[in-house]
């Protein structure tokens, strides 16, 4: 079994807009997004939940007032400066330590475990897809991406299905990392701009890292060809697969707001031919 | 005045409005790029940098000679950073959130802390000011000591614009935690209103006074204008797509260069905010 896990570094290149439209020429795959800060594939595929399930990321700090002394060890021993002056927990703050809970001396904290997000298994037009919301103002966010892209997998399996296609998260910090580790490759879509090439170098530099294979298509290139061909030439120079360009075009924005993927939206054409060629190159190189 | 530009989606243009915003103040304004894992407000403001510096994290070194190997350390820790096997010790520093449990319990002084590079802070100067910014070091997962270590070099009494990475968990809030007015950057789209919303929950619970720009405002359709409304958020400024604009930004050029109209803009969307906090502040 595959998986292609598309991620761009820099937020708003197209990952999910692609990500959906190759869903709906991928044959046999299990669809999975990853993006469990700003999760936004369900608003294309529409997916039926079948199971739900909570997600208990970690435990926060809960001082009792009726056994505290207000000693002040805990508002001492806190880097994470979560405890404020009258011994409230501040929920955001808390990093879940527990390290006020093991050395109170009153045994007064508690430490509960809290529900950080849900997750859930969904049937959709495209076939099965697991996805995830995670919290307001929550941690634990890689822990969540581990699980979903588990959960894709397992559901590949059981299903036997061939491919996994994970819509990934922006940047390259801790849920990015939980989206690379054991991934067959990674397509990075960038956009012709400084920002997105800068972007995409740091995000080439973790795969790199991590020694997952990268390919790399260029989202809305005709707004700057000489930007265009820079990445295609540092691709070259990288020896990383360039599978193809995708013209600037309103139709995604059009596509988007009637809740379909842009090759349910334009069926014939230019774009929609590309966009399929881009998805047989990422085959090939998969 | 410390004025965050936020989004949930990213791509919807903090960047664009926060360095726009920035220069169109003049000078003596502090622009501090929060988004550390990828930090792009320098590629437009073209600031001198001065100084650089290493900013570490602090994680657990075991002396094995004074160890006994009674586990307390990794008992405390939350993230299995410590493992014990017989007379071993592994530790998994990357794992550490610095949190000083295994140092505060360890009976033999055995612990000592050193430092796990988080990555690069970096400051200087540009046309309107101070800047600011960190570099996640690739491979870091944990970006939110780095933006606190950002956010520390804030001097009060200056008007401090900070860009803020994209998403609603622990590095935005890192990002917007403590600011006097936090801007919302959004587009007309469905994803760019459904991240919206998660981003204005996030700022709600923080209680932080907050105002809307549109960007790319007539590419989309008109659910953002109503959301608005029925949420009585204020929309502060609209941005048309401009395929001008678009190149410009695609080269590193802020929009008041390439159309120098935008700068009265700016400072009107300044007064704005400073209007709206400052009702806030008379309100308390």
């Amino acid at each position: 079994m595959k998986e292609l896990v598309i991620l761009s570094g820099k937020g708003g290149t197209g990952k999910t807009s692609l990500t959906a439209a190759f869903a709906s020429v991928a044959e046999n795959g299990v669809l999975c997004d990853a993006d469990v800060d700003a999760a936004d594939l369900h608003l294309l595929m529409h997916p039926d939940v079948r199971e739900k399930t909570d997600f208990m990321g970690g435990n926060i700090a809960k001082i009792d007032a009726e056994k505290c002394t207000m000693c002040g060890q805990c508002i001492d021993l806190c880097r994470f400066d979560a405890i404020r002056d009258d011994f409230v927990v501040d929920e955001i703050d808390c990093e879940g330590c527990g390290v006020c809970v093991d050395l109170c001396p009153e045994q007064a904290i508690d430490f509960p475990v809290v529900k950080c997000g849900e997750w859930f298994i969904s049937d959709t037009r495209f076939g099965a897809m697991v996805h995830a919301r995670l919290g307001i103002a929550e941690e634990n966010s890689g822990k969540l991406v581990t699980l979903v892209r588990q959960e894709a997998k397992k559901l590949a399996e059981a299903k036997h299905m061939e491919l996994i296609i994970t819509d990934g998260p922006p940047g390259v910090g801790c849920p990015v990392i939980a989206s690379v580790g054991g991934a067959t490759a990674l397509l990075v879509v960038t956009e012709p701009t400084v920002s997105g090439l800068h972007d995409m170098q740091r995000l080439l530099e973790l795969a790199a890292h991590f020694k997952v294979p990268s390919m790399v298509c260029v989202n809305k290139f005709d707004l700057n060809m000489e930007q265009t061909a820079a990445i295609e030439t540092l691709a070259a120079e990288k020896g990383i697969p360039f599978v193809g360009k995708i013209p600037f075009d309103p139709e995604f924005v059009k596509s988007m707001v009637v809740g379909k993927t842009i090759l349910e939206y334009r069926q014939e054409g230019e774009l929609s031919s590309t966009i399929k060629q881009i998805w047989k190159r990422i085959q090939e190189n998969l | 005045m410390i004025i965050s530009v936020a989004s949930g989606k990213g791509g919807t243009g903090k960047t664009t409005v926060a360095t726009n915003l920035a220069v169109s103040m003049g000078t003596g304004v502090q622009l501090l790029d929060c988004d550390v894992e990828e930090p792009n407000a320098h590629l437009f403001v073209s600031p001198k940098i001065e100084q650089s510096e290493t900013v570490f994290t602090a994680v657990p070194e075991i002396d094995t000679d004074k160890c006994t190997f009674c586990r307390k350390c990794s008992d405390i820790c939350r993230f299995n950073v410590i493992a014990i096997a017989g007379k071993t010790i592994l530790t998994f520093s990357e794992l550490c959130h610095s949190c000083g449990g295994c140092m505060a319990v360890c009976p033999e002084e055995a612990i000592t802390e050193v430092g796990r590079d988080l990555g690069q802070l970096e400051q200087g100067t540009f046309d309107a000011g101070e800047f600011v910014h960190g570099r996640l070091r690739i491979g870091e997962a944990m970006s939110p000591p780095l933006i606190k270590k950002v956010r520390e070099q804030i001097k009060p009494g200056k008007i401090s614009i900070i860009d803020a990475p994209p998403g609603t968990s622990c590095p935005v809030i890192a990002a917007m935690k403590d600011t006097d007015f936090v801007l919302m950057v959004t587009e007309p789209t469905p994803f760019g209103l459904h991240d919206l919303k998660l981003a204005v929950e996030a700022v709600k619970m923080l209680g932080i006074p907050h105002g809307l720009v549109i960007n790319r405002s007539d590419m989309g359709n008109d659910d953002v204008w109503q959301y608005a409304r029925a949420e009585n958020l204020p929309i502060l400024m609209e941005i048309p797509f401009d395929r001008a604009i678009a190149e410009a930004y695609s080269r590193g050029r802020l929009i008041v260069e390439a159309m120098p109209a935008w700068k009265g803009k700016f400072q009107e969307l300044f007064s704005r905010i400073e209007q709206l906090s400052k009702a806030r502040e008379n309100r308390n």
